[in-house]
């Protein structure tokens, strides 16, 4: 009889924790005038230049609040296909599979909007004294199966260091995907790499290791990290990654920077856009190092 | 003063008894009684149910766990590739291959470099706590322990990054500082704080009557630390050990600054055959820095699911692994410490 009580006990307490436990949702209170928010996630290239967009569009329409996130182009593009927000920035083009999969999830199909262009640059220590390499040494250098390991068969000697330390950026990365497909034509990266999580880590890393090279948008560079002259075949010229060489077409590593929305954008996300493309946002885009609309390929 | 009235009033005639719910009535009592039985009932089903749902979580989350890696599990897991490959590549265009074994070797080596650095501290810390010291620095000692532990581990991280990061290239000459050694030493100090508190309790629980009998024998102070005290506190060592173990394995924020984060096994035929100065990746680490970008694929429109693309799934088996890692540890750490408790 008392045990039958206690059980009886327990049945209801929990269902009074559980009951009182859903009622504790509340109201979610809002103070002050209601602001239009965009919300914009994704590349980490474009994340400096996102979040300078957003500071200068507040000056210009402060009823609009724009929230800039990071985390990779691969994870903006995840997020758009979830439908969590607004605008994905990418630093590659979205695939196929991927807009089939937003369209399956939220009905819209996504529209591609290019806002800028970038050239990945290769960056090396200021000591390290190679001038020029191949796209072909490129892929030889990162690829899997590539077969330069050391400075020295380059031709260069680095002290105490002949070991090439690559540095790359992590899988989520669209700069990642860029040169995957650019450089190693699709083909994977050699294993040991050191996968840093922005472009700014890799800048950083390559100019406290003498023996490092690294991939980064040209927007990166630091005194302390020279820029490799960059040629298709041993023939060509080879090039750096200025603003005249990409308008130019010289440079062969120029990407273009995109925005995505699902479907056409309406109101407060279309004004947004076109601000981005007019010659105020552009003139951003200069500033950060990147090459504006207008005058890019 | 009342309980008087109720003796006498259960003596008088029913005239007398009041009516009305106060002190006179005679059901007053009655009811307070039953009262007081049901609020304590009511009280220990409350705690009961507290301790029930801590279990009830872990089932949930393993459940959760296990249900999200199925996919995986069902489709693209190949035990050999899996456990004995080193080459993980999810997000491959041409080949996708998931295979974890530089990431096990990964946190495999940090654990060993934190516990080396903090199982020596750690118990040479709690031994000196709990017999050498005198009351005042006792006291101090322990709120500083105490405070290696409120260090947020994402501030641990940062310093691996930026401070011990130019020490070690100075140090050591290694062409990076990112690396196991880092992330080792960061982690082993991380976890000393735990070992200091539950071994420093399992010291002092050694019963005083083995000390004074050393002492009544003549051995030194030393002597009876490691011919008495130790033997006698085993288990409760053990447990402290394994605990920072533990926490080692499951560090995820400091590993993810401090490694290097670069697929290799540090492992190596030639001497000195672990070569810490070569940046890993841990299994915490790689969850941490994918699992954002893993899309949970939902099946096409005719219910078929995108073949080959798993890595969402994968990262979840990874995460059962961890789960797997850390059972076996406690289990482990259960069955040697009765191990230990039979003999004695």
């Amino acid at each position: 009889m008392k045990k039958m009580k206690l059980g009886l006990m327990h049945c209801i307490v929990a269902v009074s924790v559980i009951v009182g436990l859903c009622g504790c949702k509340g109201d979610e209170g809002s103070s002050g005038p209601q602001k239009e928010v965009i919300s914009n996630s994704g590349s980490d290239t474009m994340v400096n230049l996102a979040q300078t967009w957003a500071e200068e569009y507040e000056k210009v329409a402060p009823d609009v609040s724009v929230e800039v996130g990071g985390g990779g182009s691969g994870v903006g593009i995840r997020d758009l296909m979830q439908g969590i927000v607004n605008i994905a920035n990418a630093s590659r083009k979205m695939k196929d599979s991927e807009k089939e999969q937003a369209k399956n999830n939220t009905g819209k199909t996504p529209v591609e909007w290019i806002v800028g262009y970038d050239a990945m640059a290769i960056y090396i220590h200021k000591d390290n004294p190679i001038e020029e390499l191949t796209i072909d040494q490129l892929a030889q250098i990162y690829g899997e199966g590539g077969k330069i390991d050391k400075w020295s068969q380059l031709g260069i000697e680095i002290q105490g260091a002949d070991e090439i330390v690559r540095v790359s950026r992590q899988n989520s990365s669209g700069t990642y995907a860029f040169f995957r497909e650019h450089i190693l034509d699709k083909k994977d990266f050699k294993l040991e790499s050191k996968d840093m999580s922005g472009s700014k880590d890799v800048v950083e890393l390559v100019s406290r290791t003498p023996g490092a090279i690294g991939y980064s948008g040209m927007g990166y560079k630091i005194d302390e990290v020279k820029f490799v002259k960059i040629k298709k075949t041993e023939a060509d010229q080879a090039y750096l990654p200025t603003l005249e060489n990409v308008v130019a077409g010289n440079y062969s590593l120029a990407r273009p920077l995109h925005m995505y929305t699902l479907g056409q954008p309406e109101g407060h996300v279309k004004k947004y856009i076109d601000w981005i493309n007019s010659p105020a946002g552009q003139e951003i885009v200069k500033r950060e190092g990147y090459v504006p609309v207008g005058l890019g390929k | 003063m009342q309980l008087d009235q109720q003796s006498i009033s259960e003596d008088s005639p029913r005239s007398l008894q009041s009516s009305g719910f106060n002190r006179d009535s005679g059901y007053y009592y009655r009811f307070t009684r039953i009262f007081r039985r049901l609020r304590e009932r009511a009280i220990v089903s409350l705690i009961y149910i507290c301790g029930v749902s801590a279990i009830i979580f872990v089932f949930c989350i393993f459940y959760f766990v296990f249900r999200e890696g199925v996919p995986f599990l069902r489709d693209c897991f190949n035990f050999k590739d899996f456990f004995l490959s080193k080459e993980w590549y999810p997000t491959s265009e041409v080949n996708k291959r998931y295979g974890i074994l530089a990431l096990l070797a990964g946190t495999a080596s940090v654990t060993v470099v934190a516990m080396s650095i903090s199982v020596p501290f750690g118990l040479g810390t709690a031994i000196f706590i709990a017999e050498f010291c005198g009351t005042k620095t006792k006291e101090v000692l322990k709120i500083l322990v105490e405070l290696l532990a409120a260090v947020p581990s994402v501030v641990w991280g940062f310093i691996g990054l930026m401070v011990m990061n130019p020490i070690i290239v100075k140090i050591t000459g290694a062409p990076i500082g990112l690396n196991a050694l880092n992330a080792g030493i960061i982690v082993g100090l991380m976890s000393v704080p735990i070992i200091v508190s539950i071994a420093e309790d399992a010291i002092r629980a050694v019963p005083d009557t083995y000390i004074e009998a050393s002492e009544a024998l003549g051995a030194t102070r030393w002597q009876i630390v490691y011919k008495v005290i130790l033997p006698a506190a085993k288990s409760g060592l053990l447990a402290a050990v394994l605990l920072g173990v533990g926490r080692a394995v499951g560090e995820t924020m400091a590993v993810l600054m401090a490694t290097g984060h670069s697929i290799n096994i540090p492992f190596d035929g030639e001497p000195p055959f672990f070569h810490a100065l070569e940046s890993v990746r841990t299994l915490t680490a790689t969850i941490a820095a994918e699992l954002g970008e893993a899309p949970r694929l939902n099946p096409n429109p005719d219910g078929t699911y995108v073949p080959d693309a798993r890595h969402y799934q994968a990262l979840f088996t990874i995460g059962i692994v961890l789960f797997a890692i850390t059972f076996v540890i406690n289990m482990t750490a259960d069955f040697i410490v009765k191990g230990i408790r039979k003999k004695a």
